[in-house]
């Protein structure tokens, strides 16, 4: 009988918010798999019952600092929806291309600061930096360009202010969208060298059979609009999305889970956007993929790194189109007339799908919300994740086993602000 | 400030109750990120880090509001650890935008969100850091800014007073040569009452003001209501309008609870 080991991290490091997480095993056996929220709940959604739709981006946005634009973007074209407003083509490509910026900021973040250093063995980046100087500096100049695309359309990086239901308070002359054109072919440059040198690192054999879910658009590759389908058939309206997913309250995690019902575990997120919608990518896109022997079905949670990087040159290349192609709207602001009902939709935020709901009355004030972020989606599949690569990989020492736990979490790129559903723990293991 | 060979200050950042937000405002200081790394040693900066250095730390930033019994312990020994402790954004200083429940009723709150809510260990309110320990600075904002995040560090390492300026929203304006809204424009804006700090960006977009900054010293918060009266809010948008992100802060409360109430100011 093999020995009864535990890996154990209290505080999980380079991740948005505060885990830890819990793995008892003897031999390849695996007992126990808990991952562990100590992050505050924030109920967002008790806040917003009472209020206007018109104060709802701003409200949203502080779910996460990271990814604000993707909640005011779920939470715009939910009231859009409800209300019956169609939107100019040029303020849906403003929002697109506001969305990229946030891709290139977000992704740049988690590959150079957060996950790159696991797989170089280094603690983080300022190790990383002493070595690899000139790599993290061209790093965060990527990210500070995906934040000055922010900054430009929305006043601010974090929680911008320019986003509202019907369109923008202020929309950028094409002129002012021309500065940014130099910058990101620069950033560009900068997201291939990031592919291919990501693309170099060794990533362990480990394959799994995920069901892959995110947003489908006929001829895009989806951002803020698409049927909700999965490698395993699934193919809705981002209406019947709360027939098909369900979230479940998990005695031994506290944590709120989604799962697609009749099924279980889900995975939301760049693998999955990249292997339902490969072919939407543009040809360069592809072409560097296949170069850098990545192609969908990619099934690798360590290769999402390379993932990430391709879809920061995706974000790239559509934000220079976008401002190359843009035309500056008749208005700002569709008109918007109040009335009762209920609005859903999904993006896709950097982490992955992103649903909201709201039941709104007659003078457009909020009375139910529902926000059900790309985290709490795939808890279950990290979870998931832990148990097989440990039952995998049991035979290696404790230090080295629970590195590999924590680099498969940040795989994830978990943002746990966001994740509003999460529970505080109360029960603590023996 | 060390010396030239002494050892750098130890430097610590801590998360309670927010958005992480004001934290990744430091990860978005891309110029100078690199630099300040340099200059200081990381002992608690978990986002970034897992290596932990001992306290004591020279200087301890704090994002987030006290929400659970845990953080209103831990926050104890986060002042312990820190020589200079500054609170850092509209959570920590003011509460944030999760103090809304503190006008609202728990339990219900608690119950739109969780099917059982009885797990759940949170308090009734959601408080900034200076209820509970003293705090030597505060950097107002929703987010804060990465300006005068970079002015406190650099001020308190070189041992100078920082330079933060206390004046209103409309300072920033005049700076940035904004249109008045609210005058020209007749756009309610709270900016008037609302601490500079953000560089006038709402009204750049052509919107009022939405307080993020929080009060001013000594906010004229009455008249701003009466002209947000005469511009046609109704006393429940009024009180909404005050109650976002620095609801909790009490020129902000005070008057969003009088207009609740239908109070007149005189």
């Amino acid at each position: 009988m093999s020995q009864t080991r535990t890996i154990k991290v209290d505080l999980l490091a380079r991740v948005e918010g505060e885990g830890s997480f819990y793995v008892r095993f003897s031999g390849s056996h695996v007992s126990d798999v808990k991952l562990r929220i100590p992050e505050p709940p924030r109920l967002f959604e008790g806040i917003l019952e009472g209020r206007g739709y018109e104060e709802l981006p701003d409200i949203v946005a502080r779910i996460c600092g990271i990814c604000p634009i993707a909640h005011q973007m779920s939470a715009i074209h939910a009231v859009e929806q409800a209300f019956g407003i169609a939107v100019h083509p040029s303020i849906r490509a403003l929002r697109r291309l506001f969305y990229c910026g946030e891709w290139i900021e977000s992704h740049a973040l988690h590959i150079y600061l957060l996950h790159a250093p696991d797989y170089l063995g280094y603690a983080d980046v300022i190790e990383l930096a002493r070595d690899h100087k000139p790599r993290v500096e061209a790093g965060l100049k990527l990210k500070k360009i995906g934040n000055d695309l922010m900054a430009l359309l929305g006043g601010r990086e974090i929680h911008p202010v320019s986003a509202c239901v019907g369109g923008f308070y202020r929309v950028p002359l094409v002129a002012e969208l021309r500065t940014m054109r130099a910058p990101l072919a620069e950033a560009r440059e900068l997201a291939v060298e990031t592919a291919r040198f990501v693309a170099g690192f060794d990533f362990p054999d480990f394959e799994q059979n995920y069901e892959f879910v995110a947003l489908v658009h006929e001829n895009e590759y989806a951002i803020n609009e698409g049927r909700v389908v999965s490698s395993g058939g699934l193919d809705i309206a981002v209406e019947q999305y709360q027939d098909h997913f369900v979230e479940r309250q998990v005695a031994h995690s506290h944590a709120l889970h989604s799962a697609i019902r009749g099924r279980g575990s889900y995975l939301v997120g760049p693998l999955a956007r990249f292997n339902l919608n490969f072919e939407r990518l543009p040809a360069s896109v592809r072409e560097l993929a296949r170069e850098l022997g990545v192609t969908p079905p990619c099934r690798n949670p360590f290769r999402g790194i390379v993932v990430r990087a391709l879809e920061i040159v995706f974000a790239c290349e559509e934000a220079l189109r976008l401002v190359d192609e843009y035309e500056r709207p008749p208005a700002a602001c569709a008109e918007v007339h109040p009335r009762a009902g209920i609005g859903q939709a999904c993006t896709e935020a950097p982490r992955g799908l992103l649903y909201h709901r709201y039941e709104l009355d007659e003078s457009g004030t909020i009375r139910s919300a529902r926000i059900i972020p790309p985290t709490a989606q795939c808890l279950k599949r990290m979870e998931e994740d832990l148990y097989f690569l440990v039952g995998k990989m049991a035979s290696l020492p404790t230090p080295e086993l629970t590195h590999r736990c924590e680099q498969a979490i940040r795989n994830y790129d978990p943002c746990i602000s966001c994740a509003t559903h999460f529970l505080q723990v109360t029960v603590e293991r023996e | 400030m060390k010396s030239e060979n002494g050892p750098k200050p130890r430097i610590a950042i801590f998360k309670l109750a927010s958005c992480d937000g004001c934290q990744l405002t430091l990860l978005d200081a891309e110029e100078e990120l690199l630099g300040v790394l340099e200059a200081v040693d990381i002992g608690w900066f978990p986002e970034a880090t897992p290596r932990v250095l001992k306290p004591p730390y020279h200087i301890g930033l704090v994002e987030g509001s006290i929400t659970t019994h845990h953080d209103a312990e831990y926050i104890h020994q986060v002042r312990r650890q820190c020589r200079i402790l500054i609170a850092m954004g509209a959570c920590a200083t003011a509460g944030g935008i999760q103090a809304l429940r503190n006008f609202q009723e728990m339990g219900a709150t608690l119950r739109k969100v969780y099917p059982t809510p009885a797990s759940i260990s949170a308090l009734k309110m959601s408080t900034p850091v200076s209820d509970h320990v003293p705090v030597d600075y505060e950097l107002r904002g929703c987010p804060i800014s990465k300006a005068q995040l970079l002015e406190v560090l650099s001020a308190i390492l070189s041992g100078r007073q920082p330079n933060i300026p206390t004046g209103s929203v409309c300072m920033d304006c005049k700076r940035r040569g904004n249109t008045c809204v609210l005058v020209a424009r007749g756009t309610p804006c709270i900016g008037p009452a609302t601490q500079a700090g953000c560089g006038g960006i709402c009204p750049a977009w052509g919107r009022g003001c939405y307080g993020c900054f929080g009060p001013m010293e000594s906010a004229n918060t009455a008249a701003l209501r009466d002209r947000l009266a005469e511009l046609g809010q109704s006393n429940a948008e009024i009180t909404r309008t005050f109650r976002r992100f620095n609801a909790w802060t009490w020129p902000f409360r005070e008057i969003s609870e009088k207009a609740e109430r239908g109070e007149a100011e005189k």
